[in-house]
């Protein structure tokens, strides 16, 4: 019963209903759905588009990077490497710790210095410095690097990463702000 | 009584009709069989998993300045909650272990293949989920290693051509791991996740009713595509039994001593961690995933490093591809493990593979042990008799961190090999070469160590080896002997 009449109810065929009842009931029908589908198919991308553009939103290149201070100059002798700690300048109230990021600042002379990122290249686990052997190890998969953060042994395929900096009124500034990975290594 | 109040209830619900296409649906005789428990087992596992989950959440506050103290209030002030923190825990990994054997059992007998297709997808979908409950529920317990597996994750992501950035962002839900970054996986792990794995559950238990279990599959009975339905209905309509009551007794047996393996695993081993505070600043620590994970962990470091992003990226998804499309390549024919010996063989080697990775990921010998040059001792006779020369070196051995990778009387770093009898196989030139050169997994430490410190280092180290061997010797010398003053001052 359905199949026929929708043949006659799509309207190419002329033909002649058998019976005077169904026929207009049914077209309205017809229409009546495809005008609901329609209204939910745009209620949909009403609610749709939004919730994708709240969920997606993070989903961006872009990683806000301000300049951080790591503190007075003369916290960081010359030819030493020192860990330093710097607020990430994005926060939330709920961030609890997670907000103070380590990294290694090695004063090489004077006013040069670099400052490397505490993840590993690898897989972004804390590589640790050792002073007396010049070396930083990472204690995930054996990763080493030299003291100029360059690639010394193991599977991590770079060098340290590491933060832009600048001295600035005898504090060491660097520009934070994201988690470097490969894709985005400083 | 009774009687009348469940007629009226049959009458509205027609919960008999309902049994009997559901519970008591006709299966072949043969799948009463302890082979068939797997999936009952794994969803007995989940159900645990949501009572127990949805006990915790009461407790648990998904915020990463709290969630580390709500689990340790639930470790040790809330009632119960170590008992229940542990069940989830051990629910989680039985979960895991149960499905893979309910995986291995579907492939061995054949079941994915015609007309059971969907059924294995929906399976397989079903095992990544549970996979993603296990990385997510990982990190819901935000200690040091919740954290750092962050990183990693996010080191992951960061590996993917073009949108590795934005990947890494829409994980963390920003551009460090921070705030919003647990309440992601939160989401994950209590709404999203779990719905997929309840929707994908229910299609796959409807094609279980619908298209039948697997028989317990005869050797030299193939299956194909224009009679193997038609066999089967006939079959079950000839010999067919119930499942319920039937059949499920074993299924009931099964379950129940699972939930009493999980419970005994919960009391004697208690609940997992959480260790150390997420703290991003104390960095003294060594991450490590759980159990599930570990192959993952071990295959990173045993890699080489050229093929690492490759494997990282393609290989799950040529491997997962492979796994999924398995009933469109291999979708009639015979179905009996004794027949089909590469089946046999695949799941031999995988579990070999994973079994391997996993143990040694447990003790992960490539990592260097941090502490092992302050705290491994000398041992004593390798430093009895020894000149003042040999015993500098025997310090600068500790003092530059090199048994960190380096064990001596099996103590300090595998990441290199052992030195208690390097001078069995290095000549002292060589030794000089290969401390300040460095090779394959060593650093060079040509800049970090002065001409007199290599000295006594490889002073010492040509004394590491047993009294009965001889050491190392230069196979040009008998060949191209030094002139004779030389030789007076060797």
């Amino acid at each position: 019963m359905s199949g026929n009449n929708q043949k006659s109810g799509c309207g190419c065929n002329k033909l002649a209903p058998t019976e005077d009842a169904p026929v207009p009931s049914v077209s309205r029908r017809n229409l009546l759905l495809k005008l609901g589908a329609g209204l939910n198919a745009l209620a949909g991308l009403l609610i749709g588009v939004p919730v994708f553009g709240y969920v997606l939103s993070t989903f961006s290149k872009n990683s806000p990077r301000t300049w951080v201070s790591l503190g007075d100059l003369n916290h960081f002798p010359e030819g030493n490497t020192r860990l330093a700690v710097f607020q990430n300048p994005v926060t939330k109230p709920w961030d609890g710790d997670t907000n103070e990021v380590p990294c290694w600042v090695r004063r090489v002379e004077g006013e040069r210095f670099q400052v490397f990122a505490i993840n590993c290249t690898h897989l972004g686990c804390p590589v640790r410095w050792f002073q007396q052997s010049r070396l930083f190890m990472c204690p995930c998969h054996g990763g080493v690097f030299y003291e100029d953060g360059s690639h010394a042994s193991g599977p991590p395929p770079r060098g340290l990463f590491e933060y832009q900096h600048k001295v600035e009124g005898g504090e060491l500034k660097i520009l934070g702000g994201n988690l470097p990975t490969l894709a985005e290594p400083t | 009584m009774f009687r009348s109040l469940a007629l009226w209830f049959e009458s509205r619900l027609h919960l008999v009709k309902v049994f009997e296409a559901t519970a008591g649906h006709k299966v072949p005789p043969s799948t009463n069989s302890w082979f068939y428990v797997f999936g009952s087992g794994t969803l007995l596992c989940f159900v645990l998993q949501i009572i127990t989950g949805i006990c915790l959440a009461l407790v648990y506050i998904p915020s990463t300045s709290e969630a580390w103290p709500s689990l340790q209030y639930l470790n040790n002030q809330q009632f119960l909650g170590a008992f229940l923190r542990a069940v989830h825990n051990w629910g989680s990994i039985f979960m895991v272990a149960i499905m893979s054997l309910h995986l291995v059992q579907t492939f061995l007998f054949g079941a994915y293949k015609y007309p059971r297709e969907l059924t294995w997808v929906s399976g397989c979908i079903l095992f990544l989920c549970t996979l993603g409950m296990a990385f997510t529920g990982q990190v819901l317990r935000f200690d040091q290693d919740a954290y750092w597996g962050l990183g990693i994750g996010a080191s992951i992501m960061g590996r993917v051509p073009f949108i590795g950035a934005q990947l890494v962002h829409l994980m963390l839900a920003g551009s460090i791991i921070a705030g919003e970054t647990l309440s992601r996986f939160f989401t994950m792990h209590v709404f999203v996740v779990p719905g997929m794995i309840i929707a994908l559950l229910s299609l796959h238990l409807r094609l279980v009713l619908t298209k039948g279990i697997n028989e317990y599959p005869t050797p030299g009975r193939l299956v194909s595509k224009e009679s193997y339905e038609n066999e089967y209905e006939e079959a079950v309509k000839k010999t067919g039994v119930p499942f319920v009551p039937n059949v499920i007794g074993k299924d009931l047996i099964f379950s129940a001593f699972l939930v009493v393996a999980i419970v005994t695993c919960a009391l004697v081993f208690g609940p997992a961690g959480p260790n150390g505070p997420p703290n991003p600043t104390l960095i003294h620590t060594a991450p490590k995933p759980d159990f599930y994970f570990l192959p993952v962990y071990a295959i990173l470091a045993l890699l080489p490093a050229y093929m690492e992003t490759f494997l990282l990226l393609v290989a799950p998804v040529v491997g997962i591809a492979i796994l999924v499309l398995l009933p469109f390549y291999s979708g009639t024919g015979e179905k009996s493990y004794r027949r089909r010996p590469m089946a046999v063989v695949i799941v031999v080697l995988a579990f070999l593979t994973v079994g391997t990775l996993a143990y040694l990921g447990t003790f992960a010998p490539w990592s260097p042990q941090m502490e092992a040059w302050s705290a491994a001792p000398t041992p004593v006779d390798y430093i009895k008799n020894r000149s003042g020369l040999e015993l500098q070196g025997a310090l600068l051995i500790q003092g530059k961190q090199c048994r960190n990778c380096h064990s001596l009387n099996g103590e300090g770093g595998q990441r290199g090999p052992a030195l208690d009898t390097v001078a069995t196989r290095l000549t002292p030139d060589e030794l000089i070469r290969q401390v300040i050169q460095g090779s394959g997994n060593m650093p060079a430490y040509g800049k970090n160590l002065s001409p007199a410190e290599v000295s006594a280092l490889v002073a010492f180290m040509g004394t590491l080896r047993p009294a009965y061997q001889p050491p190392a010797r230069d196979s040009t010398q008998s060949v191209r002997l030094p002139p004779k003053d030389l030789r007076a001052t060797r």
